[in-house]
């Protein structure tokens, strides 16, 4: 345990170098963690805002905060935001900081790889919220269902929303490969399959999911951007095509999403119940089953998403029919939780609370979705704000809940130093209660009728008194989102000083220093258990780095005589280079294409990348040893 | 009992005792056959459907179509094509068989010509992509001449873009393999390269199984 005892070391101190130049080169998965982290924090302030914005338009009936195509663009960004820009990379952020520790291994498998993810994302990121400063935002809502997105969009939008997202798909795809082979080839010696650390299970579900899904949305996109940009006929009806093409792909894809948003967060709560429940994870085997059940049955139950387009019984039963099984290895885990925590030794730390919360409103998510899995359900609920209810019980109360369970459990380890409790009860207490007077009135507003994407409602229609709710409560999580940021800045500086184990966490992840040395382990641990750091054969794993007791310092990599990866600015380079060819494609925007701009621009950057891409593979890694 | 390994210098051997890079091609695969599903699918969703000529398999006649269009698929030719790429496969087994076993007693000495001549099969395999790709630009040229371009009707969208990715593949697999042997040519491959090669093979055996499967829905099967 941390004790005010131990001597202060400065976070910093554990780098050899910290300028400016020494991050945008840098290889080490803590640090592309750190900037993922970040990132994504910018971008979940530019999603809040955009929802705040919405719901003081829906405050009152007939509102007139924002114009019909400012709420249009302020919904689709709200959610792209949040899917792509926040969840997905705070995600990434975890599996960056924790996959390596929680295995065992120095680094990812392909270091240099890892930073171009990394750049890739905050490139394409910034790229898509680039439309903003031409006023043209995507608006065709964050699934872009044809021909909405085709023929009825001649601006702008729709071309930063695909281009966009063709982007940050290269980023979580190269990601993807990199952890599959990080988990499956850099285990420390004896940690087999099922020793291996829960969340590092559910990342290792998700990258599979990741590679298998982003493929599909890939293609719709590039039908897409042909329908625009050349006229080709994919989604054309004149021409024999369908627009439901793009429905099923995008939801084959669209639907392991999901899973691909709530199984990290799934992951960091199974890590943060056990520890403080005292208590190993309750049916460890079962949850890692459960989790490749899910993501297996994910694929099979997209066109849930579809009822309402009218698919026929059979269709509809057989997709009904998968949703409702997909709820079985759900609950599973939902009771497993519950087990973990029933008889343990309880200890409400925010991290805690945070991660009962998951508990608590995903179940409720769930069973609102349990409840649309049926079909003549859904056709009453379908567009309705009970959908928006629902999805938002699961991704903001649950994966979002789950996150920052994640971020109070982990600071620690990540920064040496822990978050304030006191401001993080009132960071949690008021986004639990913001969070429900949010969305709990949302179901009665969407069973009453009231639509999805619609930018006023007229009053008289008993719909004020939910939707004024839900504004105040949107207020509220403002608030607790500003102090959980204050919260995350301010510990850094003023943070307790947490030593190697504050939580006593049972994964290897706390037998090493806080912040972790740039080479994690000096000595690579031999696992002989699940839970290493609880298992009372091995003691000796609590003082796993022989250099350095709490509070000494760190020998650096040299010193020990590591090997570690050279910083780069290559992938940087191939990144942004690989943006200005995604963004050359801009000038084919079909009301005034100028394709020989496009070409030119394609071609030039294409060649910047494959030069760089070439450079950066012919250089080594490492310094020759 | 000593439960902590004295491997604190050099990297730690890998968990499956594969390279990293052998690991991470085949989940590179796994997300090109997805790739590759989603466009052969909407070929087959969308096969038959065209409004308008010409068509695959079938003359389109006025009214359908302005004047008398015939099928437009050549199908000897690329059957042509098909064995090219196919025996390009089997060059790529020579030329890693040759990597492996260079410097072996009774393998070939290393010269430019020579059934153990890795260059040479390197070469080999380049060549025969790139004929591929000749045939693949004859027959996208001839099409254009013929009234179908990726606008002209569902099968003209479908079939481009479908063999479009493919080419796009096999182009970066040209590439590819022309790297190989520059750095053949200037230092030489050997067995401590053969992962080099290795992960180049499966990726070229990749795209050359994925051509079966459109050679067969595109043309094979009417």
């Amino acid at each position: 345990m941390a004790t005010a005892a131990a001597a202060p070391v400065h976070p910093s101190s554990y780098h050899e170098e910290n300028g400016i130049w020494s991050w945008l080169t840098t290889v080490d998965h803590k640090r592309i963690g750190a900037l993922y982290l970040y990132t994504a924090m910018l971008w979940f302030f530019v999603g809040g805002f955009e929802a705040l914005l919405l719901r003081m338009q829906l405050h009152g009936p007939n509102g007139r905060v924002v114009s019909a195509e400012m709420y249009n663009m302020l919904f689709t960004m709200h959610g792209t935001t949040m899917v792509f820009l926040v969840i997905m990379p705070l995600s990434a952020a975890f599996f960056n900081l924790l996959i390596p520790l929680q295995i065992g291994a120095r680094d990812v498998a392909f270091p240099r790889l890892n930073a171009f993810s990394y750049w890739v994302y905050l490139f394409g990121s910034l790229f898509m919220n680039a439309s903003w400063l031409v006023g043209a935002a995507p608006d065709g809502g964050w699934f872009g269902y044809t021909p909405l997105t085709s023929d009825y969009s001649p601006g702008m939008n729709i071309d930063f929303w695909m281009l966009g997202l063709q982007i940050l798909g290269v980023s979580s795809l190269a990601a993807a490969f990199n952890f599959i082979t990080t988990i499956i080839n850099m285990r420390a010696p004896g940690m087999n399959f099922m020793r291996m650390p829960i969340f590092t299970w559910m990342s290792f579900v998700v990258q599979f999911l990741l590679v298998l899904a982003f493929p599909v949305i890939t293609i719709a996109l590039v039908f897409l951007q042909f329908d625009r940009f050349f006229g080709t006929n994919f989604y054309q009806t004149s021409a024999g095509g369908d627009p439901l093409l793009w429905q099923h792909l995008f939801w084959i894809f669209g639907h392991p999403e999901v899973y691909i948003l709530i199984l990290p967060a799934f992951g960091l709560v199974s890590e943060v119940l056990p520890t403080f429940s005292r208590k190993p994870l309750f049916g460890y085997p079962v949850m890692v089953y459960s989790g490749i059940l899910i993501a297996f049955l994910g694929f099979g139950v997209w066109a849930h998403h579809m009822f309402a387009v009218g698919m026929g019984p059979i269709a509809d039963t057989l997709f009904a029919v998968t949703t409702l099984l997909i709820g079985i290895p759900t609950g599973v885990k939902i009771f497993n939780w519950i087990f973990t925590m029933w008889g343990g030794d309880l200890r409400f730390t925010v991290a805690m609370k945070f991660a009962i919360a998951l508990v608590a409103l995903f179940t409720i998510g769930g069973i609102s979705g349990i409840m649309h899995a049926s079909p003549p359900a859904d056709l009453q609920q379908t567009d309705t704000y009970f959908i928006v209810a629902h999805f938002h019980y699961v991704l903001f109360g649950g994966s979002m809940m789950g996150l920052w369970a994640g971020i109070y459990y982990y600071y620690p380890k990540f920064t040496g130093r822990l978050m304030s409790e006191r401001l993080g009860n009132w960071h949690f207490w008021l986004m639990f209660i913001g969070m429900n007077l949010t969305f709990m009135p949302m179901h009665w507003a969407g069973l009453m009728g009231m639509p999805r994407r619609t930018w006023v409602f007229d009053a008289g229609q008993g719909l004020e008194v939910f939707n004024m709710m839900s504004s105040y409560g949107a207020y509220l999580q403002a608030v607790a989102v500003l102090l959980g940021a204050w919260n995350l800045w301010r510990s850094r500086t003023t943070g307790a000083i947490a030593g190697n184990d504050p939580w006593g966490g049972p994964t290897l992840e706390w037998s090493i220093p806080s912040p972790p040395p740039d080479y994690n382990f000096a000595t690579i641990p031999n696992v002989t258990s699940r839970y290493p750091m609880w298992a009372a054969k091995s003691p000796e794993l609590r003082t796993d780095v022989p250099h350095t007791g709490e509070g000494e310092r760190v020998k650096s990599a040299k010193e020990l005589g590591i090997p570690m990866p050279n910083p780069s600015i290559k992938p940087l380079l191939a990144s942004g280079f690989m943006t200005l060819m995604f963004a050359s494609m801009l000038p084919m925007h079909f009301s005034t294409p100028r394709p020989t701009l496009a070409v030119v621009g394609i071609i030039t950057f294409a060649i910047l990348m494959t030069l760089t891409l070439y450079s950066w593979l012919l250089t080594p890694l490492e310094d020759a040893h | 009992m000593a439960t902590t390994a004295v491997v604190s210098q050099g990297h730690p051997p890998t968990s499956t005792g594969l390279d990293h890079r052998k690991v991470a091609i085949w989940a590179f695969i796994g997300s090109e056959c997805m790739l590759f599903t989603s466009l052969i699918s909407t070929y087959l969703i969308y096969k038959g459907r065209s409004v308008t000529g010409p068509f695959p398999h079938e003359a389109c006649s006025p009214p359908q179509c302005a004047t008398e269009l015939p099928a437009i698929l050549d199908i000897p030719v690329t059957s042509a094509s098909t064995f090219v790429l196919l025996m390009s496969s089997l060059t790529m087994v020579l030329a890693l068989a040759a990597v492996e076993n260079k410097g072996m007693p009774g393998w070939g000495t290393g010269g430019w010509l020579g059934m153990g001549s890795s260059k040479l099969w390197l070469l080999m395999t380049a060549l025969l992509g790139t004929t591929f790709l000749g045939f693949q630009a004859y027959e996208f040229t001839s099409f254009v001449h013929e009234g179908l371009t990726i606008k002209t009707n569902l099968f003209g969208s479908t079939f481009f873009t479908l063999t479009g990715f493919h080419g796009a593949h096999v182009t970066v697999g040209v590439l590819w393999l022309l790297t190989l042997l520059a750095i053949d040519m200037r230092r030489g491959l050997g067995p401590k390269d053969a992962l080099l090669v290795d992960i180049s093979a499966l990726y070229w055996h990749f795209v050359d199984v994925v051509w079966i499967v459109i050679f067969t829905v595109v043309y094979l099967i009417q």
